[in-house]
């Protein structure tokens, strides 16, 4: 068990040092330097600038300082806002995004496995087809649209809650949180009725079953831990997604999240942030990753032989 | 022959009697009619801008309105059909060319080349593929070709996955091992006992990938990293209704609708799809 951890976690460091150094080639090979695109500057300034961000050096120099420096968490200076540094940019937009994260997260857990363990258990009712017709509309609907029309419907229609900014109005962190949140409600409730639906007809069911134990004990006590594992591999790769849904949600609803700052780098090809939240977020999808493998080893011990 | 044959026309029976799955089909194709047609069937230009008209609510002349720049909303969601289905074919096709080759040469050679090529799946799984494709629009510019080949090389690892279990179920049957014993060489073994017994899931997978490689599109447009104006895909028109939605709403509502309601048929088309040609499977 232990060992089958270590070994993950063991695939897992080479595999960031990869990307990492991937990463900082596929930027290095971008044509043109960060400062070309502003206007044209005496060659003393453009030799001062390039000294100053290291890029006078030969390419495998500054590629052995940028992994010495990404070691001890440095991400180096930003080439767009100058006196800021990536690793101080990272810091300040991360707790916003990991805060929406969390809420996002929290609204598909509750939603989706509720859902999802009441379709399986209500089977062919109403009650199984409202909710799984609903989640095939969340699936189908983009992120990118639902929080538009979300901002339509609440906000300028009917001007119930605040449609952009993060802490400083009230309720202005329902709207984008529901919207990240949506599409992997429908996602967990799709999986957490098929995991509920095959663990219902295991034997052991019918046993705790065939004792007498309460209908809703058998669920709660006996059915959710096993019919729920679908759903707790599923969390890991749905970071990743989350990632991918906080750059649109801080967009539309205006959040000063990293998400919204990487998007804001790509446009203004602000190459070290580009490079260093590619590399942070890279790492931080590996480690839920991670995390999400080892929950279902702990959970389900048959997983553990085939690992 | 003959057996195959068949296998295919009660597949196609199966998919007939599924509502949803046929009305589905139905509307992908009148879709693709419009999007190739779109030349011939628009009523307006899809890049002439007339300001006067500036944004006019759904009209006898205009039905689904006009934009802020005086463009016809229903022409451009026409052109932006051809954008948005031709990324979802091209770079399904790059995806289902390495994936099934992929899966092929793992599951056919096994053993180490088996688990060094799986492994390597593995790895890329878990990494996040959004921020590398972005990071190529970045740095090599907002390419059309370059957006299909890096949607592509994104979406095929599943596709290898699955034809990779495919080959190995099929490797072991006994017709096979026969084949292997008389001596057929490994391309003849491919092309007469091992490809035509994966077409189905490929289909089945190829279809289920197109909404998806058109969401990552559109998804990219919206962010403006993806299509340039003055094309657009239904992504780059959901980006601009949403600039302008609080005076006028259409212009988010129709190409919104356009969207969901193709993603809609390409799913429902592609679970009909799986079911009719592996009535084992169930959806969930």
């Amino acid at each position: 068990m232990l060992q089958v951890i270590i070994k993950r976690v063991l695939i897992a460091i080479p595999v960031i040092l990869v990307v990492a150094s991937l990463t900082f080639f596929l930027v290095r090979m971008a044509p043109g330097g960060p400062f070309d695109a502003d206007k044209v500057v005496p060659p003393q300034v453009m030799k001062n600038l390039n000294a100053v961000y290291n890029l006078d050096a030969p390419l495998m120099v500054q590629y052995k300082d940028y992994m010495l420096n990404l070691l001890q968490g440095d991400f180096g200076p930003s080439f767009r806002y100058p006196g800021r540094s990536v690793t101080e940019m990272i810091f300040t937009g991360l707790p916003v995004t990991f805060e929406l994260a969390f809420y996002a997260i929290i609204v598909a857990i509750l939603i989706g496995s509720l859902a999802g363990v009441l379709a399986a258990v209500k089977r062919n009712t109403a009650l199984d087809y409202i909710p799984m017709t609903i989640a095939m509309i969340g699936i189908c609907m983009p992120t990118f649209l639902l929080g538009p029309l979300l901002v339509l419907i609440f906000g300028i229609q009917f001007e119930v809650l605040p449609v952009s900014g993060w802490g400083s109005l009230s309720g202005d962190k329902i709207l984008p949180s529901i919207t990240l949140g949506a599409a992997y409600a429908a996602y967990i409730a799709r999986l957490s009725r098929g995991g509920m639906l095959e663990t219902l007809s295991q034997d052991y069911i019918r046993t705790a079953r065939a004792k007498g134990l309460p209908e809703y004990k058998v669920i709660i006590n006996h059915a959710l831990q096993g019919g729920l594992v679908p759903v707790v591999s599923f969390l890991g790769p749905a970071i990743a997604g989350l990632i991918g849904g906080s750059f649109v949600v801080e967009t539309i609803f205006q959040i000063p999240g990293l998400g919204r700052f990487y998007v804001e780098a790509a446009f203004n090809r602000d190459y070290t942030m580009i490079l260093g939240t590619t590399i942070f977020f890279s790492s931080l999808i590996i480690f839920f990753n991670l995390l999400s493998d080892i929950a279902v080893l702990l959970m389900n011990p048959r997983a553990r032989s085939d690992a | 022959m003959n057996h195959q044959s068949s296998l295919w026309l009660d597949a196609w029976r199966r998919l007939l009697a599924n509502k949803a799955a046929l009305a589905g089909g139905i509307i992908i194709f009148i879709l693709m009619f419009l999007a190739i047609f779109a030349p011939w069937i628009a009523p307006h230009s899809y890049s002439y801008q007339n300001l006067e008209l500036g944004a006019q609510p759904p009209s006898a002349d205009f039905f689904l309105g006009t934009d802020t720049l005086g463009r016809d909303l229903f022409s451009r969601i026409l052109y932006g059909a051809r954008v948005s289905l031709l990324v979802g074919f091209v770079a399904t096709g790059v995806a289902l060319v390495i994936g099934v080759s992929w899966g092929i040469v793992a599951g056919y050679f096994g053993g180490r080349v088996d688990s060094v090529m799986m492994r390597i799946v593995d790895v890329l799984y878990g990494l996040p593929f959004i921020i590398f494709i972005i990071l190529l629009m970045v740095i090599f510019g907002r390419n059309i070709w370059l957006l299909f080949g890096a949607i592509g090389a994104v979406e095929w690892l599943t596709m290898a996955r699955i034809v990779r279990g495919q080959v190995l179920t099929i490797k072991n049957q006994e017709y096979v091992l026969a084949a292997q014993a008389m001596g057929v060489s490994n391309i003849q073994m491919f092309r007469k006992h091992i490809f035509p017994n994966i077409l189905g899931p490929i289909a089945v997978y190829a279809t289920l990938t197109i909404p998806q490689v058109m969401l990552l599109e559109a998804f990219l447009s919206f962010l403006g990293l993806g299509i340039q104006p003055p094309m657009s895909s239904w992504g780059t028109l959901i980006r601009y209704g949403v600039e302008s939605m609080e005076e006028y709403s259409w212009l988010l509502i129709y190409p919104g609708l356009t969207f969901t309601i193709t993603l809609f048929a390409l799913n429902f088309f592609g679970d009909g799809l799986r079911d009719a040609l592996d009535p084992k499977i169930s959806s969930d």
